[in-house]
């Protein structure tokens, strides 16, 4: 099914996805998308939403199940508390991105912004996974509960850190994988622990790399072959030493 | 040890445990009874003072009356800025440097604005009501109420009217996780609100599988931690909250310890047993009232628009313009916490000393909305410190739409405000997740107390709308001119709304 969202309020756009999902409709097509939020937000299911232009925050919130495509830029809160699917973001997207993420992926071409994988979280069966292709802004996996954070860098200037300040604040669950070294200055060194990663963390990671190299037409096993470096946290109880007994 | 290093604390002990041996049937039931293994048999039970923590469940279950619990007597030389309070806690963060830890309301003693307020009665001139012959009308709805209706011959325009709660009366049950009670203590609630027409809420620990039947009649919570918040929660549920604050710990995020983490909490939270469930303060996708708006329709579209959106605040000293904003950014109903309400566990420091009181939050947000004419955009739920249907009566003439009460329902469960719940071993099986110990709450009894209590406060409502002339708590709803103050200074008055006992009309 083709939508052209042009001139038409999120509200109205989403409501037609909705109801066409209700009726059996699993394919999407829409174009001249301009900043419309919440597009697929709570929708479940086996559905493929291919989305053309800029889609507005908060794509895929409480999403569970349905791929979305961007091309083109994704804006802030992408995969809010999704619990299943996959996004798949061909430019870079902005803040607050898997905000309490529980299943599912993000995969991101470019860079993403502040505050990224913010309390994601993995339960049983379910591991959320964020790949962002280039970099990552300040805040990186704060309060991270579970899942993975995959930053690979790719196409920086040399210049530019892989990740911004205060990495992994508050982080007491899931990992962090960052392609290449980072300055410790900007690793939240009270709640993480960091270390090259080793060949079990790149089975770990071998899956989503291939998902994100298929995605994106790279090469899975270049994009593996390359240093890791693994932050994790020290604790799953960080503050469990901070009261009176 | 080096002993020139040990320095010897003093640690008063809070309570006198004394048993009556002439009394005592030895049937041990005082040692099973302790949640917090204080009493421990010796020819007969001796009680370790230092472990009790004074939640009577000895006493009461000792069949032979032989127990008694007492403060203990004065023990330190007295001094008006040193209370014994205060050198208790020095002394055990001198020796154990961490942040003291408590649970339950904020008991200091402030005025309680409550016992300053008064209501007005029908004499002679005009007639009273009498509840046991005439209608009386509490139900209440709750959410967005439309600025205009057009009738058509179809139903259309009844289907773009905002969603509403019908409560069968404006006592609802106040936000308690499943994690920080125990399950037993929520069904309980759950099943009272069914019950009664009422809602109850869920807090943020996820919706147990056990309690989706009662989910027509909750509150489903959205907080900073997405405990269990999934789309088939936020469908179940007949309206979801965002929680922002609670009053007995504003600014304050949630920290339930990986102990309280069992199986079944795991399952209902979505998280690995026995991993910390924090739920980090502030939001950090919500840093604005724009980022706030955005969340709510967030939810809204998740949801197709169905139930109505809650956003609950501590009440803060800039409650009037953040509950504007919260109006304005699309929430249905605001949910004001009070510095008196509780929790299932806070640092003690917070819990008494940051917020205000909800009396003046009911009233100041109330007046704020009507002077910006939005005031029938947004239902208020007042809560912190409801004690009585004269405290509900009292918040719904300041402007509350409805009260919410957690301490209250505990108690009725058999709570007896020992504020120790953070350390998980209430004695009483309310917030506790031992199995030993929750097990000890029959939920159907339990939500029988629940449904009296109720029952009981809506009758007095009645019999207070009776005695001021009115037949419906639609015409008690900030009605402040049917209010006095009784010993409040003149400010208070005018922050109120209320005028001085001896004023007529």
């Amino acid at each position: 099914m083709r939508i052209d969202a042009a001139n038409l309020h999120y509200r109205e756009l989403n409501h037609q996805v909705r109801q066409a999902v209700a009726a059996g409709e699993t394919s999407f097509e829409l174009v001249n998308v301009n900043g419309q939020r919440y597009i697929a937000d709570g929708i479940q299911g086996a559905v493929a939403l291919d989305v053309h232009g800029v889609p507005g925050n908060d794509l895929g919130a409480f999403m569970d199940g349905p791929t979305v495509t961007v091309h083109g830029n994704a804006q802030d809160a992408a995969a809010n508390t999704m619990n299943a699917g996959r996004i798949i973001v061909h430019g870079h997207a902005g803040d607050v991105l898997g905000y309490g993420m529980r299943g599912g992926q993000l995969l991101v071409r470019g860079n993403v912004g502040y505050r990224v994988g913010i309390h994601m979280k993995a339960y049983r069966d379910r591991f959320p996974v964020l790949v962002a292709g280039g970099v990552a802004g300040d805040f990186l996996g704060e309060y991270m509960a579970g899942g993975a954070l995959i930053v690979l860098g790719l196409g920086r200037r040399p210049a530019d850190p892989l990740v911004g300040d205060w990495c992994g604040t508050g982080m007491h669950g899931g990992v962090i994988y960052l392609r290449g070294e980072v300055d410790p200055a900007y690793v939240a060194a009270r709640f993480v622990a960091v270390r090259p990663a080793d060949d079990s963390d790149k089975e770990l990671m071998r899956p989503y790399l291939k998902a994100f190299a298929s995605a994106f037409k790279l090469d899975a096993a270049e994009l593996l072959d390359h240093h890791f470096l693994r932050i994790a946290p020290i604790s799953h109880r960080p503050f469990g030493a901070k009261y009176a007994a | 040890m080096n002993r020139a290093a040990h320095v010897p604390i003093f640690r008063p002990n809070e309570f006198l445990w004394t048993h009556d041996p002439e009394r005592c049937a030895r049937c041990k039931r005082c040692v099973q009874q302790c949640g917090f293994k204080a009493i421990t048999w010796e020819d007969g039970p001796v009680a370790d003072p230092a472990k009790c923590v004074g939640c009577h469940r000895c006493e009461a279950f000792c069949p032979q009356h032989a127990i008694t619990i007492r403060p203990n007597p004065q023990y330190l030389r007295p001094h008006p800025l040193w209370s014994d309070a205060h050198r208790r806690n020095l002394w055990l963060q001198a020796e154990t440097g961490g942040v003291l830890l408590t649970g339950m309301g904020c008991d200091l003693p402030y005025p309680i604005l409550w016992d300053h307020l008064v209501l007005d009665a029908c004499q002679v001139t005009n007639p009273s009501i009498d509840p046991l012959r005439e209608p009386m009308e509490l139900r209440t709805f709750l959410g967005r109420k439309p600025d205009q209706v057009e009738v058509s011959s179809d139903s259309s325009a009844a289907e773009l009217a905002a969603p509403n709660l019908q409560v069968d009366t404006p006592i609802l049950f106040a936000a308690m996780s499943y994690g920080s009670i125990s399950l037993n203590a929520q069904k309980a609630i759950a099943m009272a609100a069914t019950e009664c027409g009422v809602m109850w809420n869920t807090g943020e620990g996820g919706l147990h599988a056990d309690l989706k039947p009662y989910g027509h009649r909750a509150f489903v919570q959205c907080a900073s931690g997405r405990f269990g918040v999934h789309r088939d929660y936020l469908n179940a549920g007949a309206a979801i909250e965002i929680k922002i604050g609670q009053g007995a710990k504003p600014g304050i995020g949630g920290h339930l310890p990986g102990e309280k983490v069992s199986q079944a909490v795991s399952e209902t939270r979505m998280i690995p047993l026995g991993t910390d469930a924090l739920s980090p303060a502030p939001q950090h996708d919500i840093y604005s009232i724009e980022d706030l708006r955005q969340l709510i329709y967030a939810l809204k579209e998740a949801t197709d628009y169905r139930k109505p959106v809650s956003v609950k605040i501590a009440a803060v000293h800039n409650v009037a313009a953040i509950a504007s904003g919260i109006v304005r950014a699309g929430a249905d109903i605001v949910y004001l916490d009070g510095f008196r309400g509780g929790t299932g566990a806070a640092p003690t420091i917070i819990r008494d000393h940051l917020g205000i009181p909800v009396e003046i939050a009911i009233a100041v947000v109330d007046q704020q909305l009507r002077d910006e004419g939005i005031r029938s955009q947004a239902s208020i739920i007042a809560a912190g410190g409801i004690r009585s249907s004269a405290d509900v009566a009292k918040a719904i003439a300041l402007g509350a739409d409805a009260v919410a009460v957690g301490t209250g329902a505990l108690l009725a469960l058999g709570c007896t405000l020992c504020q120790r719940c953070y350390t998980g071993k209430c004695s009483w099986g309310i917030t506790t997740q031992d199995p030993a110990l929750t097990r000890r709450l029959d939920p159907y009894l339990g939500s029988q107390r629940l449904i009296n209590l109720i029952n009981a406060w809506s009758a007095e409502l009645e019999e207070i709308l009776g005695a001021m002339g009115v037949n419906a708590v639609e015409s008690l709803r900030g009605s402040r001119e049917r209010l006095r103050a009784v010993g409040l200074d003149k400010t208070t008055c005018d922050i109120l709304g209320v005028k001085p006992a001896g004023v007529g009309a």
